[in-house]
């Protein structure tokens, strides 16, 4: 092989690994993370999971729920065309994890400006992470298409 | 000492009927892309917040356009093409004619799967947009429309593959010549890959949509669904690298470097399959670790990249040199940018290089919580699929429609002027998209009938409007040039499709020749397929059809 071609292999793959070293970085010195391997919730095809979902914990009590001094946990169900709740209030400096989920299709979860995007998948749970230290109104939208009237599912997330 | 990439490079011509087939499906593929792109300028206005699909006839739905536009575009459209010009190009690169039966039935299995899931998708039963995640459930006529798409994509590979395995039991010993090794590989990366779609299709979806489960399994299908989703822009992309490897260098009068660099890059791509996690970073229920294994897997893929773009540039300088060009960078301006074929697919290249910067953006997956699902993600691929590959496509399409028609191009003029309006156009738009995007904007939204918008969403919808609109007056161009070349193109002597010389043959023995051992790296493939996905489905399996269907017209 020509001195030009090796060269030029040798020069992509070590561009290559760089972007490895950075994106290893990012997530083990930054601490950002993926939604993973979560539980699943327990529904047959004669069950409606809309119900089902009504007497799973978490999911039986959506909303905003204070675990630790600052620590939140945040249940909230996605359904066609709205989330339940839609109005999420926290104070400053609140470390929240949403626990999410859809009782019809795929629905996405986004709180704009933050990490928080997930997509929340009937029969699975979502989760993340965030810690809101800016006080301000963030808008949470679903960002996946789940039917005619997916523009008006949105909601809102105010932290003061 | 330069070898020409096909087999009787004195010139070659098909059968007749052959060639007719090979224009049916050229010509049904732009005929798609013409109604396909009717509604990208909806939707690109709708980000702008102006709501033009109510003036659309027949059109219910924003979504229902947007199903139309992504199936006709991402998967009729570049199925079509692929059909037909792979087809063409294995042929011409054996110097072989090839099955005619084949050849006939992967075109009607074509036509009528198009007009099936066209049926549904028109009638308002199928708005579930191209990426038909369970469980929004179509019409059974779109999932068996789909099927029967991808099956004329196996009866075109079987086609290949027997053409092929014809001219080495005359050729014993022989390389394969090099263009028909790029057609053949392209088309045996794309058998491995469809399988998870027509897994999905065949055994989940379809039955479901017909009744017969009364649940389905969302993740599951999802998983399948981006097994292929994502190797399927390999299958968009390898047509055209056949064309920018094996053509272009022709067509800007240089000629192609290096034999073993050019089929060792399309060998990663058949090795590259499974990275398909990488569409699935927010999703739930998918291991983290998995997710990090097909991140390491993605980066993977840029290299065959950055291999494609040295040697099609060092190609364009070795042509730009020949013309007389001295200096550093000069070479680039004396190419013959006045052919709109090397036009539109050297301007696509370079559209295919800003869409490379944006996809390591994506994949990497602390930007990707940034972007997932916002209008970046357009913003990117419009880049890639919609001007490096569209682009190439209608660049491509001003040598094979007069070729295929024995005609002369009605204006080689309006050609160059069109790649170039389309190329402005699409840097405006995908600004637009990517910088509403880092705002959150959404993708998939009907934004202007929404009820939330933000202030840092203005800006950016206006230029995806302006560019979107821009984009789609080329397009109308590039339709006039066609059409007036069918109708009243001067008649010429078919010539020969255009094919390139390397400078460094292909080596006779030595490691090298092993390259052409391509069932050896298909099962490769499948064994690292295996290996990816294999714990997970294990895991996983049996699928929890529990799940029920919503439908929206
Ligand atoms: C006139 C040129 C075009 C314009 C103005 C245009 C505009 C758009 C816009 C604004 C979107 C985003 C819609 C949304 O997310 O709500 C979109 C999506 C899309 N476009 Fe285009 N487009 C054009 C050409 C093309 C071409 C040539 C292709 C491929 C060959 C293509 C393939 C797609 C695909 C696959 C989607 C995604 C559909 C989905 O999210 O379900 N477009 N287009
Ligand atoms: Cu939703
Ligand atoms: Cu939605």
């Amino acid at each position: 092989m020509e001195a030009y071609e090796k060269s030029f292999l040798v020069a992509s793959g070590a561009v290559l690994v760089a972007f490895l070293l950075a994106l290893a970085y990012s997530v083990f010195a930054m601490g950002i993370s993926m939604p993973g391997r979560m539980e699943m919730i327990a529904c047959t095809a004669d069950q409606k999971l809309r119900k089902v979902l009504r007497v799973t914990p978490p999911f039986d009590n959506p909303g905003v729920h204070e675990t630790a001094p600052g620590k939140f946990d945040v249940v909230v169900i996605g359904q066609t065309w709205s989330f339940a709740p839609d109005n999420i209030e926290l104070p400053v400096g609140a470390e929240v994890t949403f626990r999410a989920t859809s009782s019809d299709v795929i629905h996405g979860f986004m709180i704009v400006g933050t990490n928080v995007n997930m997509m929340l998948v009937p029969g699975e749970v979502s989760s993340e992470t965030y810690k809101f230290s800016r006080p301000g109104e963030y808008l949470l939208l679903c960002h996946e298409y789940c039917g005619r009237l997916h523009h008006t599912m949105s909601g809102k997330v105010v932290v003061k | 000492m330069s070898t020409p990439i096909v087999a009787e490079s004195k010139g070659f011509e098909l059968p007749r009927e052959q060639l007719a087939v090979i224009r049916w499906n050229i010509i049904f593929g732009f005929a798609i892309f013409a109604i396909g792109v009717l509604f990208g300028l909806d939707q690109a206005f709708n980000y702008a917040k102006v709501d033009l699909i109510k003036d659309y006839p027949g059109i219910h739905s924003y979504y229902q356009g947007l199903t139309l536009h992504g199936v006709l575009n991402a998967l009729v459209l570049t199925t079509a093409f692929a059909n037909g010009f792979v087809a063409l190009t294995t042929a011409r690169g054996l110097g072989r004619k090839l099955n005619g039966a084949l050849l006939r039935i992967a075109f009607w299995l074509l036509l009528i799967g198009s007009l099936l899931a066209a049926f549904a998708m028109l009638t308002g039963q199928a708005s579930v947009l191209y990426t038909f995640y369970a469980p929004l459930q179509a019409h059974w006529t779109f999932y068996l429309g789909l099927a029967l798409v991808v099956i004329s994509t196996w009866v075109t590979s079987a086609n290949q593959i027997v053409t092929l395995r014809n001219w080495r039991r005359e050729h014993r010993g022989e390389r394969i010549p090099l263009m028909a090794f790029m057609s053949v590989a392209t088309y045996l990366m794309w058998d491995i890959a469809s399988a998870g779609i027509a897994i999905e299709v065949v055994f989940l979806l379809l039955p479901w949509s017909l009744g017969l489960t009364a649940g389905t399994d969302p993740l599951l299908t999802r998983t399948l669904f981006w097994f292929t989703g994502h190797p399927i822009v390999y299958f968009w992309l390898l047509p055209i690298y056949i064309s920018w490897y094996g053509m272009i260098p022709k067509q800007a009068g240089g000629a192609l470097f290096s034999d073993t660099l050019t089929r060792i890059a399309f060998v990663m791509f058949i090795l590259l399959v499974p990275v398909g996690f990488h569409h699935q970073f927010t999703d739930p229920g998918i291991p983290v670790g998995l997710k990090y294994a097909s991140a390491v897997l993605t980066f993977g893929i840029f290299f065959p990249s950055l291999m494609t773009a040295f040697a099609v540039m060092y190609a364009l300088e070795i042509a730009g040199r020949r013309a007389g060009a001295k200096g550093l960078v000069s070479w680039f301006f004396r190419i013959p940018w006045n052919n709109p074929s090397l036009s539109a697919q050297v301007l696509a290249m370079l559209a295919f290089f800003l869409g490379g910067i944006s996809g390591l953006m994506n994949a990497s997956f602390s930007m990707n919580l940034r972007v997932h699902n916002t209008a970046f993600i357009p913003g990117h691929f419009h880049l890639t699929l919609g001007t490096a590959v569209a682009l190439s496509y209608m660049g491509i399409a001003y040598w094979l429609i007069p070729y295929l028609y024995g005609r002369s191009l009605w204006s080689p003029r309006l050609g160059v002027i069109q790649s170039f309006v389309y190329f402005g156009g699409v840097l405006i738009f995908s600004r637009g998209m990517m910088m509403g995007g880092m705002e959150g904007m959404p993708r998939r939204t009907q934004l202007a009938l929404a009820s939330y918008n933000l202030p840092a969403w203005h800006i950016p919808g206006i230029m995806a409007a302006i560019g979107g609109t821009i984009m789609f007056v080329s397009v109308a161009l590039f339709f006039v040039n066609l059409v007036m070349t069918v109708a009243a193109g001067e008649e010429a002597a078919q010539g020969d499709v255009p094919f390139t010389e390397t400078v460094q043959p292909p080596a006779q023995t030595g490691w090298e020749a092993k390259l052409d051992a391509l069932r050896y790296w298909v099962v490769a493939s499948v064994a690292l397929s295996l290996i990816v996905y294999g714990p997970f489905l294990i895991a996983y399996l049996p699928p929890h059809l529990n799940i029920r269907p919503l439908q929206f017209p």
